[in-house]
């Protein structure tokens, strides 16, 4: 049977990306964000799953006004990086699997959670950023990753409490998938900020590290905070955060170890917030 | 009965919801017809002409046309869209954020070396 074995959070700015495409990961800027990723890519090589499950946002490029899916897991073979406007970022394609994909979605709807499949889409930076600072600039990605895109741009996006149960059903997903595989499930986006109004390049230090405390020790407490407190008190853009829950919630009940943990501010306008998370 | 809408009064923020949204559809699917290279070019070459070849109000294409997002957000825009303006502007998103707070570039992007903006901002 496949079984989840840990946890990745991480934020997903663009300008990280940017930063490496570029080659300014040395600058000082951008040093000490890097350096909070170091132990994260060493630990990625010494436990390289067999897929992602990877929780992102899409910015308003696979999905326009057109179409906006609250919930969208991809299950096509492959996706291609997105052109967000600066032209696409020169990194690997990413290689889906259709297998597990295509079977988390039929017992998560059989959970009652309405997942639209997706077989055609870009992935933007939300979710190549979290590949790129986890396993640094690569010819390939280590493994197949599955793509759950949550609407988190046009409000009101899905509550906390429904994104920690849509994690626990993921994790009755994977545990009932007929195959010895290694799983990790990443929840990216956040921590405090704000792109948009005169009120943009708020940060919260002291919510984000509470943030980060409860989702490790209190995290279905967590589930229960409402949007309101999210766009006060991290920023119209810190509701991403949401996203995270979906990673916990697919985490055994058992208090996990805690294996890194790293906040940093500023990347450009946002806080960076990163936590590894091992079921025990 | 009304829906709920407790985030109306945070201070310098608009969040979009479905009212934004359906007011600023045609403003933001123009933006998204930026992520093309040869629609930045067109849009170059002539803006207003590539602006009346959308469903827009005028306010809307004022608003692009001088580059001013807050207006752009008043009008129904959100930033992940009105980013392709940026983008094919050649601004990066601290630019972009940075332009909508009254501050200039350098003092944005020093506010956010010192640790970003006070999160108790404009609160009474």
């Amino acid at each position: 049977m496949a079984r989840i074995t840990a946890s990745v959070y991480t934020s997903h700015v663009p300008a990280i990306g940017a930063a490496m495409d570029l080659g300014k990961t040395h600058e000082p800027y951008w040093q000490p964000v890097f350096a909070g990723y170091e132990f994260s890519r060493q630990w990625m090589k010494d436990n390289t799953p067999d897929v992602i499950v990877l929780v992102y946002n899409d910015h308003a490029n696979a999905f326009s006004l057109e179409l906006i899916p609250t919930f969208a897991i991809g299950t096509a073979a492959e996706y291609t990086p997105a052109d967000e406007g600066w032209g696409p970022r020169p990194v690997p394609k990413v290689i889906g699997h259709p297998e597990l994909a295509s079977h988390i979605a039929q017992s998560v709807i059989q959970d009652d959670f309405d997942l639209t499949i997706v077989n055609k889409m870009d992935v933007d930076h939300g979710l190549t950023v979290p590949l790129s600072l986890m396993c640094g600039r690569a010819q390939a990605w280590p493994c197949p990753v599955i793509p759950l895109a949550v609407n988190v741009v046009l409000y009101p996006v899905p509550s906390g409490k429904r994104c920690w149960n849509l994690g626990r059903a993921i994790r009755k997903a994977v545990e009932s998938y007929d195959a010895p595989l290694n799983v990790q499930v990443w929840g990216t986006g956040g921590m405090s900020h704000q792109l948009q109004g005169p009120r943009a390049g708020l940060i919260n230090k002291a919510w984000d590290n509470r943030f980060l405390d409860r989702l490790i020790d209190e995290p279905a407490t967590l589930a229960e905070v409402p949007h309101v407190e999210y766009v006060t008190e991290a920023g119209s853009e810190g509701i991403e955060l949401v996203m995270w829950l979906i990673a916990r919630g697919a985490m055994s009940d058992a208090p996990p170890r805690v294996r890194h943990r790293f906040y940093h501010v500023p990347a450009s306008n946002t806080a960076v917030g990163h936590l590894i998370l091992e079921n025990t | 009965m009304a829906l709920q809408k407790p985030y109306l009064g945070l201070p310098g923020t608009t969040i979009f919801d479905a009212e934004q949204a359906r007011k600023g559809y045609w403003l933001n699917q123009f933006c998204m017809s930026l992520m093309k290279a040869d629609n930045r070019a067109r849009f170059k070459a002539d803006e207003r002409k590539c602006l009346d070849e959308w469903p827009m109000t005028e306010e809307q294409k004022q608003a692009v046309l001088a580059r001013d997002l807050n207006r752009c957000i008043a009008a129904g825009g959100n930033i992940y869209f009105l980013a392709k303006i940026g983008a094919t502007d050649g601004k990066s998103f601290q630019q972009m954020a940075g332009s909508m707070t009254g501050m200039s570039e350098d003092e944005y992007r020093q506010m956010m070396v010192c640790g970003g903006r006070d999160p108790r901002w404009g609160r009474s």
